[in-house]
């Protein structure tokens, strides 16, 4: 069978130069924010470190912040808001969805560059069933037992005695689970998740840079799939990979920017999100000592308590840009204005939630929107679901005590996803 | 106590089959179905309302009977 033309070198680089010339790019404004309602900015460290009492200054004061950085960003932090502007599909495209200082042209509309979480409607809804059977709950459970084997591989092969008792959970546990899992999923070799990090790295960590560098920290992500995908096309297996490649709309195979947008958002949106919550759920735990002994006693309370780190914790915010002008609450939006959408805020809109700024395990109650809202609900909620109970049950059941070995030592990722990049915890 | 699941609003979210297995299910994409003809039993009242306050889309309707 020979090379599947949609997948060529040639193909693909006539792409790239066009889109390029399409899209639109803004100032670069970097440097620390002078004042959170009118110059925020999300790549900003003390954003990174705690952005929950920014973001409850701003509802009490604002409510929705603006800045110039990124040519122009407004963000909501009222959970009203954030949810109206989810399920306005009209007024808010997600032909982009992790804001930069480059704006794709609307051309690209409704498909973007990685369909669906980049598609408007009606595309968006025809991409998207190309993948729902894949992650629904009972699909996703095929993986379960796999995944607990995983992490328990992982413990084993820590080496507490030369480490002093302390091990990086985010570095060496919950980093692995998810980068296991979508390896396995999407057909990529496992020892290739090795590469993985810096993609999400380059992906996720890089909203400030110049467009052009941006660019090329992408490019090797790009890369490595257009390869796997070849591969794929010469040697098709039971995997997401061959079953994008084969797939049609319409009545066509899917366009090759489709396919591989499609695999660069599993495995980014995959990892990413799954590894911030495992890890922030630990990083609670681990400061929390009579919510950990609690779990311990009582693992049948998890689910409750899971989400309710999904909760407080939402990895996620997302990204909308402004088709036209529009009135919105009090503030006129321009149209092309991005829209930082923070489900985090949200979830933390005292107007929604009771106590919402504590922590409540066994918060029974608990309508948060952790993985969004309306029609772009995360594809893998049951997939992320799935990974971190696994995650936290192998680990309370191996390592019921633990606590910071170093607070200060804990960092945390820069951007859209929120999680620990750094957990040093002590074990025992 | 009646449950139902307005299609319209559902996106799939699987609170309500998460926390009412008995009375919710999944179609082959993942939104929620009532299982059965929606009638709850009274044992199950309150998973049923779990169900509908948890879900994150408000799809869940429970219709309570006088």
């Amino acid at each position: 069978m020979s090379i599947d033309e949609r997948f060529s070198q040639e193909t693909r680089e006539e792409r790239n130069a066009r889109e390029a010339e399409t899209g639109t790019l803004s100032e670069v404004i970097t440097g620390p924010v002078s004042d959170w309602a009118t110059d925020f900015s999300h790549a900003d460290p003390a954003w990174a470190a705690d952005p929950f009492p920014i973001q409850d200054d701003l509802r009490q004061r604002c409510p929705i912040a603006h800045t110039e950085r990124f040519g122009g960003v407004w963000l909501p932090t009222k959970y009203d808001d954030v949810a109206s502007i989810a399920y306005d599909t009209d007024r808010f495209s997600s032909r982009a969805i992790v804001i930069s200082n480059f704006r794709p042209s609307p051309d690209v509309a409704p498909v973007g560059a990685t369909p669906p979480i980049s598609s408007d409607p009606p595309f968006h809804h025809d991409a998207r069933k190309l993948l729902l059977p894949a992650f629904t709950k009972t699909a996703i459970s095929r993986h379960t037992e796999s995944t607990r084997a995983f992490c328990h591989s992982l413990i084993d092969a820590f080496d507490l005695s030369s480490s002093g008792g302390v091990v990086d959970a985010a570095q060496d546990y919950a980093k692995y689970i998810p980068m296991r899992v979508m390896a396995d999923m999407l057909g990529l070799p496992p020892e290739d998740t090795a590469l993985f990090a810096q993609f999400v790295e380059d992906v996720i960590g890089t909203v400030d840079l110049p467009p052009e560098e941006r660019g090329d920290r992408i490019a090797p992500l790009f890369d490595y799939l257009y390869d796997a995908v070849r591969d794929h096309v010469e040697n098709p297996r039971d995997d997401l990979t061959t079953h994008l490649i084969n797939a049609e709309l319409y009545g066509q195979k899917l366009a090759p920017e489709h396919v591989v947008g499609t695999i660069v958002l599993l495995l980014i949106a995959g990892i990413d999100t799954t590894w911030s919550a495992i890890g922030a759920s630990l990083w609670h735990l681990a400061g929390h000592p009579a919510d950990r002994e609690r779990l311990v006693a009582a693992p049948e309370t998890l689910p409750t308590a899971m989400e309710e780190f999904l909760r407080a914790y939402a990895p996620v915010t997302m990204a909308r840009l402004v088709k036209q002008d529009v009135r919105f609450g009090d503030v006129d939006m321009k149209a092309e204005d991005w829209i930082l959408l923070s489900f985090p805020a949200a979830n933390r809109d005292p107007a929604h939630f009771d106590r919402a700024d504590e922590v409540v395990i066994d918060r029974e109650v608990n309508r948060h929107a952790a993985f969004g809202l309306g029609i772009h609900r995360c594809l893998g909620s049951h997939l992320a679901r799935m990974e971190l109970r696994v995650a936290l049950e192998v680990w309370l059941s191996r390592i019921p005590s633990f606590t910071l070995a170093d607070p200060a030592a804990v960092t945390w990722s820069t951007g859209q996803i929120r999680g620990p990049r750094a957990l040093p915890l002590r074990i025992g | 106590m009646k449950v139902q699941i307005d299609p319209g609003r559902c996106q799939g979210h699987g609170r309500c089959y998460d926390l009412a297995p008995e009375l919710f299910g999944a179609d082959d994409e993942g939104y929620g179905v009532v299982l059965g003809d929606g009638l709850v039993p009274s044992a199950q009242e309150q998973e049923a309302r779990l169900a509908a306050a948890n879900c994150p889309e408000s799809a869940v309707i429970v219709v309570e009977e006088s």
